[in-house]
């Protein structure tokens, strides 16, 4: 459930979606659609320029220096893609993948934010318009507004907050794992009387009484309360959970997980080092999830995107400071992978963005709304009026979803 | 005149929450127990500085090779150290005789934010909050923001420790080159704002300027201390905002911080998030208007400002505006409970199911401060359970209804104060009053 006004106006579209949620759960019908949508937000602007190295760009290796990915085939090397790029090696595990036709990326992409705030990019990632601070409603949550009424939660924000991009007027449901004991129904309805007339805890409560159930039934209960000894545990208790509801016929169908650990200013390293690690926990979340999807993994599309890439030139310090463009990943069973796409616009100086980061020449808007018309079936009107107003020149791009 | 629902206010708007009597104690001048609080001196924090546990922790790293079950040991060593120190933070903050002063400490350092999200800021996050924040937190916000930005936790945490200026002796010498993290977020977080009128070129000729400040390593003098490295400053004049700073090696960094301090766009951007922090998540123009006001007024007097809070109308006439953030709940439920050894535990897990374990933000802009940021479904039974829990640990040690009237007093509403008069149980009275919307709010 989210609970703020918007900051400053409403977008079209979002009044159907309130009225929605006021009305009885009893009259509504079921899901609209049987197809998932996974959001991962890598918060920290990722390297797209290591993630997916153009090993074979004659640029590459002397920009990135040290901390070049190495040529596939050498030590520490890159796994080949498709011959000009390859993928970072912590990425193993997902790497066939691509071969499978489950994994694409996409190069030189970047939302319509040009600056290098973190917040600020992070906000229009996730507020979905071109300006941060436009709206407090976010575009996955918009996107909800336009699947029409159902008798459920459709949104699932995976961890303790919901981040912007579920925020708004339609309710959404949220899961983290506790190692508190539960308490019993008559102590909640207790609660649920006192919250009454609080209007940011009550309608949260009730969301959460409501999930709580569905939520043991599906995962498991006492979930997380049993802390393994992985280095990636965090990640893939989330990732796990995430995939358990996504699997069940009557759970959500769109979720949202974030991914820490991109903002590497120093010691970034090539085949190990902080952007290796970071890669790691991505790798072990994308495998918890397609596990815990089971079949309807191929259902499925997961879509990876950050604030902004970072410069292409190596920093001082060994790593890497905030740029602009830098490559998305797509991965389920229901894209169209095994392929690099994107308009590859080169290393040479003249042609980076002002002289110093990748140059931008795919809007993310324009992936992102292709899978969601491609996928959830959210037409283009409402993609243009409702989900990304003033997005018409990001233009759906061909050969992401069948 | 009595005023106990000033009172309350005071105590959960500005402090932690109502210790045992405390209500009744200030009911007489609730405005003016705030303010005693910003004339007393701030009261040392004794404790091994900062520099020796950075050093420790370098020697440490150094030797994994050779000793890696020393570094293993040192780690987990570090790691319980850690858990003691926010242990001891919860406790100062719950048992402050000027919790005030406390809230604004915490303000500060979160507005500053190192994490242990980077290693290294483990062993030094509370003595970050003691050495460069604590001793300014009513003084001058210029020497805060020096302090903050030689201070070692932050010069590593932020990675200008290694940043070097490309045609500087080092840099010349070596394959090393500038690093903007810790210019970047000074302009965007600690002063100007993200539209404070700043551009790339002035991100990256102010991390110029601070080239060369950085931390002394192991073999050199005073290893984790702040260390101005000479060959490692850009030479030459740069120009940040439009204003000049001559060649002058360290000095220039100085000279910028007091101007970045003094600029207007950092008394609207320190005023926005006092006023949301103390007002309300979306505060009056009017509130931000004085407090921005009073900061460039006074040079940026961090005790005028404190004081300007206390006199805002806003903050009294609306009681209750705010979601407490899991470390003001957890602090609070020991303010008015009081906290023991069995306690620690249970105070820890809180904050990190409810997800904000102290000094470990995701990023440097620290936590956020909204109802939205911290209440989702998930979020709120999280809390629910936690207050289950609470009370029925400490049920039994306190009346409920004595200290639901000691502590949300005159602001509880008939309805909480029914539930906790009728719960089946003493500690689920204690979990109502915990998880009661009086309680969960401030």
């Amino acid at each position: 459930m989210s609970l703020i006004l918007p900051r400053r106006t409403f977008l079209g579209g979002v009044g159907t979606a309130a009225l929605a949620a006021g009305l009885p759960r009893a009259v509504l019908a079921g899901a609209p659609t049987d197809k998932r949508f996974v959001f991962i937000t890598l918060r920290g602007a990722m390297d797209g320029l290591n993630v997916v190295p153009p090993y074979a760009d004659p640029n590459y290796a002397a920009l990135r220096g040290q901390i070049a990915i190495a040529r596939p085939g050498t030590a520490g090397g890159a796994t080949d893609l498709n011959g000009f790029f390859g993928l970072h090696p912590a990425l193993s595990d997902i790497a066939p993948w691509y071969k499978e036709g489950a994994l694409l990326p996409i190069h030189a992409v970047a939302s319509p934010y040009r600056n290098r705030s973190h917040f600020d990019g992070q906000d229009v990632l996730e507020n979905g318009t071109t300006t941060p601070l436009e709206t407090s409603v976010g575009w996955l949550n918009r996107t909800l507004s336009t699947m029409g009424a159902s008798n459920r939660l459709l949104g699932l924000a995976v961890g303790l907050t919901v981040p912007l991009s579920l925020q708004g007027p339609v309710q959404v449901a949220s899961w983290a794992p506790s190692k508190l004991p539960e308490p019993d129904t008559s102590f909640l309805s207790a609660i649920q009387y006192l919250y009454q007339s609080d209007t940011i805890l009550a309608p949260a409560l009730a969301d959460g009484i409501d999930q709580e159930q569905t939520d043991n039934q599906t995962i498991g209960k006492g979930t997380g309360s049993t802390a393994g000894s992985g280095k990636y545990d965090d990640q893939t208790i989330l990732a796990n959970a995430a995939g358990k509801l996504l699997a069940d016929p009557n759970g959500p169908r769109i979720a949202v997980l974030d991914a820490e650990g991109w903002d590497t200013h120093v010691r970034q390293g090539a085949a190990t080092g902080r952007l290796a690690d970071a890669l790691g926990g991505l790798s072990a979340t994308l495998v918890a999830l397609r596990s815990a999807l089971g079949p309807v993994w191929n259902q499925t599309v997961i879509v990876m995107a950050t604030e902004f890439g970072r410069t292409a030139h190596a920093n001082g310090t060994g790593g890497t400071d905030h740029g602009t463009a830098t490559a998305t990943l797509l991965a389920g069973g229901a894209i169209l992978g095994g392929k690099v796409l994107g308009s590859w616009p080169g290393l040479t100086e003249d042609k980076l963005y002002q002289g110093r980061d990748l140059m931008p020449t795919t809007d993310l808007r324009a992936v992102i709304k292709t899978v969601l018309r491609n996928h959830l079936g959210v037409s283009q009107s409402q993609l243009e009026s409702t989900v990304f107003p003033n997005s018409a020149a990001a233009r759906p791009i061909a050969g992401i979803i069948a | 005149m009595r005023d106990f629902k000033a009172a309350t206010v005071a105590v959960t708007r500005f402090g932690f929450g109502a210790a045992p009597g405390e209500l009744n104690a200030i009911a007489g001048d609730p405005r003016g127990w705030l303010k005693q609080q910003l004339i007393a001196p701030d009261p040392v924090v004794n404790g091994t500085p900062s520099s020796v546990k950075l050093a420790a922790y370098f020697k440490a790293q150094q030797q994994k090779a050779t000793d890696p079950a020393g570094t293993q040991a040192f780690m987990s060593q570090m790691r319980d150290g850690f858990k003691n120190d926010i242990v001891q933070r919860t406790i100062a903050a719950a048992a402050s005789a000027t919790p005030f002063r406390e809230r604004l400490v915490q303000f500060w350092s979160n507005h500053f934010t190192v994490s242990i999200q980077r290693s290294f800021v483990i062993p030094v996050a509370t003595g970050f909050e003691n050495e460069a924040i604590r001793p300014h937190t009513l003084g001058s916000f210029k020497d805060m923001l020096r302090a903050v930005a030689m201070h070692p936790a932050m010069l590593l945490y932020l990675d200008n420790a290694e940043s070097v200026g490309p045609d500087s002796k080092a840099g010349l010498r070596r394959d090393k080159g500038l690093n903007e993290n810790l210019a970047r977020e000074m302009l965007e977080l600690h002063t100007l704002g993200v539209n404070g009128g700043y551009s790339q070129t002035d991100v990256t000729e102010f991390a110029n300027i601070l080239t060369g400040w950085s931390v002394a390593k192991l073999g050199e003098p005073n290893a984790g201390s702040f260390l101005y490295r000479t060959d490692c400053h850009e030479p030459g004049s740069k120009t940040l905002l439009g204003r000049v700073y001559p060649d002058a090696g360290m000095d220039e960094g100085l000279a910028a911080l007091e101007d970045l301090a003094a600029r207007p766009q950092t008394a609207t951007h320190i005023a926005t998030k006092l006023a949301c922090h103390f007002v309300a998540d979306q505060p009056p123009q009017s509130a931000i208007d004085k407090l921005a006001v009073t900061f460039t007024n006074t040079g940026g007097d961090l005790r005028a400002v404190a004081l300007a809070l206390v006199d805002l109308p806003q903050i009294w006439s609306q009681p209750l505006t705010k979601i407490k953030t899991p470390n003001d709940l957890v602090t609070s439920v020991y303010r008015t409970f009081g906290i023991d050894d069995d306690s620690f535990e249970h105070a820890i897990g809180g904050l990190k199911m409810m997800g904000q374990t102290p000094f470990d933000a995701l990023s440097p802009a620290g936590w956020p401060d909204t109802a939205a940021d911290w209440i989702s479904s998930e979020a709120v039974m999280i809390r629910v359970q936690w207050a289950l829990a609470a009370g029925q640990k400490l049920g039994g040690s306190a009346d409920p209804r004595t200290a639901a009237l000691g502590s949300i007093g005159p602001l509880a509403s008939e309805r909480t104060m029914a539930e906790i008069g009728n719960a089946p149980s003493p500690g689920q009275a204690l979990a109502f009053l915990i998880a009661s919307p009086e309680f969960q709010r401030r």
